[in-house]
């Protein structure tokens, strides 16, 4: 065998070995439904749940409890339009009223979602869509 | 009244910018293609003139937008959604990259300087290079087009000059006031004012924009039919993108590690990832690009890079623009509708670059022989390998999101997300790429430069490896390293530092010029190693010794990791004893730190009125003067004592931002030789409310009377009349009296001076407050029978920050190292460039 054909093996099997290893540490979009079907089966990787913030007809966010100010807790939308209660412990991150969609990374535990991250996709970033102060 | 000139005047030049940029390509084209001579020179001079009117079509909309903004023209969107009143100048040329519409703007200005430059450095390869650059201009001017086309309303491109009203086209105010202009901005993010957020974005631009360079070289010696010609021309160029794009990234992390409190300088956030995937690409073609002109080998390899590295710079544009990471990333820019011709833009070039080398490819020369192990080139290609591995493994998992899209697009449905752990997902892998470099970047050089056969190789590579054994053997010991992969890192960053330097000892004849390949690889490797010491053992001091948590409901990193300071006492925290010595506000004009508590607040945020004669200011204000002061930004005062006589102060920072809806921390950094100190606040009494008196009970007391006020031993010390009272002076029949408290508390002893009055046979009350202490106290009644006074006393939050600490040991090797290596960089591009001009 040539040293040529050597090294292409050896770049394809690095190549793969990137592939399988993207692919294993690759978390899931789920929903409330499915995420707690992976609790139930053991399962403690840690997944996305993507969702809305529940409104009311004026706008504003309902479920949302930060009495316990270094605790935050709010309900969430998914996709199947279950409501899910996340409770994350730290404080409620910036931004968080402006966002448009919220993703969750954590797990089911017990009846809640245990967040360990918020994303948030917040038009307010870069795009103001709104005039606040109208004089 | 709406000023509708200068976006009209704005739109105008954008249109020419784009009309003029295809009509250039043309003309260069023809010239390319002309056989005569003669006419081809015409046709290059009049593609030049017509490239001239799109830099001043470019120039025209630049200057248009930064009229919007510098006269606070809010009628237009661009200026209200990313400016304010009281922004200073030179944050208002961030509001060009805070907004997509102006980055692509950036982006074109630095193609035009580089346009310009290519003409006047490279006179004879101007027809097919400009062919190629006015392509892609045309492109990037079709983003801001905003034009809809008629008949079919595909609206192209989002112009930065669209007006508010037109961009809410629904807000009521605008059905009631169609002339409605809102009397100030909503802002630039507080996080983008920062100097480095002024440099960063335009360095990294240049970075990107010259990317286009090398591959307008190749395509251009394919159309005028030169395969082999460009690369000397090409490697200047890739040398020249690598340094800017590689400091582009560098100030990013360092901006970071100073703005932003996760603690580090890289969070392998898809938007940063956007752009190490082409830099690493570039490097490799810089390895390629070098071979190619060296020895007129791996031509066809050093062409597919250059292609690739601008395909992926394509890629990284549509990753963030066009809104596909969606909800991965923090900072996507937000879709604004581009993505079809994001994709259009990605393709064209692909396509066209694939065409142009697939139909030269047999024209291509390969001397094609078996590689031999000992020969120059041979080490130089495996680490162009691994560098495209480790891109290539990045390149796999941001691209997560494009998948689920390919495959929703098709019909399917498919719910893949990024890695929950994104650090350790890449730092695992990655870590062993940088082996592989610093390895391979120790045997390059040493193969290139040495003639070896496997005798000679032994007695030329013992000594480096002895040298690096016996280091790495110490240094192992001294900080104990145990992780197998930090070893073979840190062995092989010695490596690669020690061959470099005994190939530059031997070089040194030479002087600095042929310096500048060992020197970047050796900046590389100390790069490396201050990675390594500085994410691998980074060390969380602030740990929380005192036994009880703080909060039930903070998380238990929170609690643990974090120390909790009430101002005024003094706390130990490893080497260091800490005392939170109260909040500051920083004034505007000088940048000095005064005490918020004694500051009256006035009805905007950015002014208050002094209530003491600050030292800091002397001969600047005195008592009763307003002040401008950076009003969103809190400070906190921490002073770190590490011995008798030895200590420093660090202001971490939380910004208040109500827009922003709530609290970022900003960290401080105290710099030692060895060691970064790396603080910011976790948790702050909200500065925005208002404190929460509680009220304790009443109590009597007469002169010299010791009481205790929330612990704090106290003492009523005096009672005096007054005579004037905030201006007013008190006429006959009124009474004025001041008490005097004087609390014995941590940190020294706090007066509080409560007032009474009977003015008009009225009684006012004046109460003494001491936010630090929470201790609020009114002289609620004198009782000259008893010779007694009545007080009220109220207690509110005491003061407190709770702090968090880390130790980021060698830190400075990775600033440095970046230095050394954009040295070695500059030092290999001069003398590429001085290979041209010789030609």
């Amino acid at each position: 065998m040539k040293k040529t054909h050597i090294i292409i093996l050896v770049i394809i099997a690095a190549s793969i070995a990137i592939i399988l290893s993207t692919a294993g540490d690759a978390s899931q979009y789920v929903s409330f439904e499915e995420a707690r079907e992976l609790a139930e089966e053991g399962n403690d990787k840690l997944i996305h749940v993507v969702g809305d913030l529940p409104k009311d007809s004026d706008g504003n966010i309902l479920g949302m409890d930060e009495s316990q100010k270094v605790m935050f807790s709010f309900d969430l939308v998914d996709i199947n339009q279950e409501v899910g209660r996340v409770i994350y412990q730290e404080p409620k991150p910036v931004d968080f009223e402006r966002a448009e969609k919220v993703v969750v990374v954590g797990k089911m535990e017990g009846e809640h979602f245990k967040a360990e991250k918020i994303l948030m996709k917040c038009p307010s970033k870069y795009v103001e869509d709104e005039l606040t102060e109208a004089s | 009244m709406l000023q509708l000139l200068p976006g009209q005047l704005g739109h105008f030049f954008v249109v020419v910018c784009f009309v003029f940029a295809a009509a250039s390509a043309l003309v260069y084209y023809l010239g390319l293609r002309e056989k005569d001579p003669k006419r081809a020179q015409t046709l290059t001079r009049f593609g030049r003139s017509l490239f001239i009117i799109h830099a001043i079509g470019a120039i025209g909309t630049i200057s248009s937008l930064f009229y919007i903004i510098y006269h606070h023209l809010y009628e237009y969107h661009y200026a209200w959604s990313h400016s304010s009143n009281n922004l200073p100048v030179h944050y208002m040329i961030s509001c060009f990259w805070e907004g997509q519409e102006g980055s692509f703007l950036l982006w074109i200005f630095w193609h035009v300087m580089l346009g310009i430059g290519l003409i006047s450095l490279h006179p004879k390869w101007e027809a097919p290079t400009m062919t190629v650059f006015m392509m892609v201009q045309a492109f990037l001017g079709s983003m801001i087009l905003g034009v809809v086309i008629p008949g079919i309303e595909l609206k192209i491109g989002s112009s930065p000059f669209i007006l508010l009203r037109e961009f809410m086209q629904d807000a009521p105010i605008f059905a009631s006031q169609p002339d409605f202009i809102p009397e100030d901005g909503t802002g630039l993010n507080p996080l983008l004012q920062n100097y480095w957020m002024v440099i960063h974005p335009p360095i990294t631009f240049l970075g990107f924009a010259s990317c286009l360079v090398p591959f307008s070289f190749m395509i251009g010696g394919l159309l005028k039919g030169d395969p082999k010609g460009w690369v000397n021309y090409a490697l200047p160029w890739a040398l020249f993108a690598s340094a800017f794009l590689g400091l582009g990234i560098m100030m990013g992390g360092y901006w970071a590690y100073e703005t932003l409190n996760f603690g580090g300088y890289w969070n392998w956030d898809p938007v940063e990832n956007a752009v190490y995937i082409p830099w690493l690409v570039l490097v490799a073609s810089v390895h390629t690009l070098f071979t190619s002109k060296m020895y007129g080998k791996a031509l066809k390899a050093s062409m597919i890079l250059v292609t690739s590295t601008f395909i992926l710079i394509l890629y990284s544009t549509f990753l963030t623009r066009s809104g596909v990471l969606g909800d991965t990333s923090v900072h996507s820019f937000t879709d604004l509708g581009l993505s079809g011709q994001l994709l259009i833009y990605l393709f064209f070039f692909t396509l066209l670059a694939i065409w142009m080398i697939a139909r030269n490819w047999k024209k291509i020369p390969d001397p094609h022989k078996e590689v031999n192990a000992y020969s120059k080139e041979f080490w130089v290609f495996i680490g162009v390998f691994a560098l495209l591995l480790a891109s290539f493994q990045v390149l796999m998992t941001t691209s997560i999101p494009v998948y689920n899209s390919i495959v929703e697009g098709l019909g399917g449905s498919s719910n893949l997300a990024p890695p929950a752990d994104p650090i350790a997902h890449y730092g695992n892998a990655q870590i062993w790429f940088a082996i592989g470099v610093a390895i391979l970047s120790a045997l390059g050089p040493f193969f290139w430069w040495n003639k070896l056969d496997l005798k000679e190789l032994r007695s030329y590579a013992t000594p480096p490896l002895i040298i690096t054994l016996i280091i790495s053997s110490v240094i192992m010991l001294v900080a104990q390293i145990r992780s197998i992969p930090y070893i073979l890192l840190l062995t092989s960053a010695l490596f690669s530092i020690t061959a470099n330097v005994l190939t530059l000892q031997r070089l040194h004849k030479a002087g600095l010029r042929l310096s500048g390949g060992s020197l970047a690889h050796i900046g590389l490797a100390i790069v490396l190693i201050g990675i390594l010491f500085s994410a691998g053992y980074s060390r969380v001091v602030s740990e929380n010794l005192s036994g009880k948590i703080y909060h039930e409901d903070f998380s238990e990193e929170m609690n643990l990791k974090n120390v909790l300071l009430w101002r005024g006492k003094t706390y130990n925290m490893g080497d260091y004893e800490l005392t939170y010595l109260g909040p500051r506000l920083e004034t505007r004009k000088e940048g000095i730190m005064i005490d918020r508590d004694r500051v009256i607040n006035t009805s905007d945020p950015n002014f208050v009125i002094l209530d003491y004669e600050a030292e800091e200011l002397q001969g600047l204000a005195s008592i009763n003067d307003t002040i401008e002061v950076f009003g969103e930004n809190n400070y906190y005062e921490i002073r770190f004592k590490v011995e008798e006589g030895k200590e420093f102060t660090l202001f971490p920072r939380a910004q208040i931002n109500p827009d922003m809806g709530g609290l970022l921390a900003s960290p401080d950094i105290k710099k030692f030789f060895g060691k970064d100190l790396y603080t910011h606040v976790s948790s702050i009494v909200d500065p925005t409310e208002p404190p929460d008196w509680k009220t304790e009970p009443s109590f009597k007391a007469k002169l010299g009377d010791t009481l205790f006020l929330k612990d704090h031993p106290a003492i009523f010390e005096n009672v005096e009349t007054i005579e004037q009272i905030a201006g007013h002076t008190l006429t006959e029949g009124d009474i004025g009296v001041k008490a005097r408290i004087r609390i014995i508390a941590p940190g020294g002893e706090k007066l509080l001076e409560p007032i009474f009055i009977i003015h008009d046979q009225m009684i006012g009350r004046i109460a003494d407050e001491n936010l630090g202490l929470g201790i609020r106290i009114t002289l609620m009644e004198i009782l000259p029978d008893e010779n007694a006074f009545v007080f009220k006393f109220q207690s509110g939050q005491a003061d407190y920050v709770i702090l968090k600490a880390m130790e980021k040991p060698w830190i400075n090797l990775l600033w440095g190292g970046t230095l050394l290596c954009l040295f070695g960089i500059v030092l290999a591009m001069r003398r590429r460039f001085s290979d041209v001009r010789k030609e």
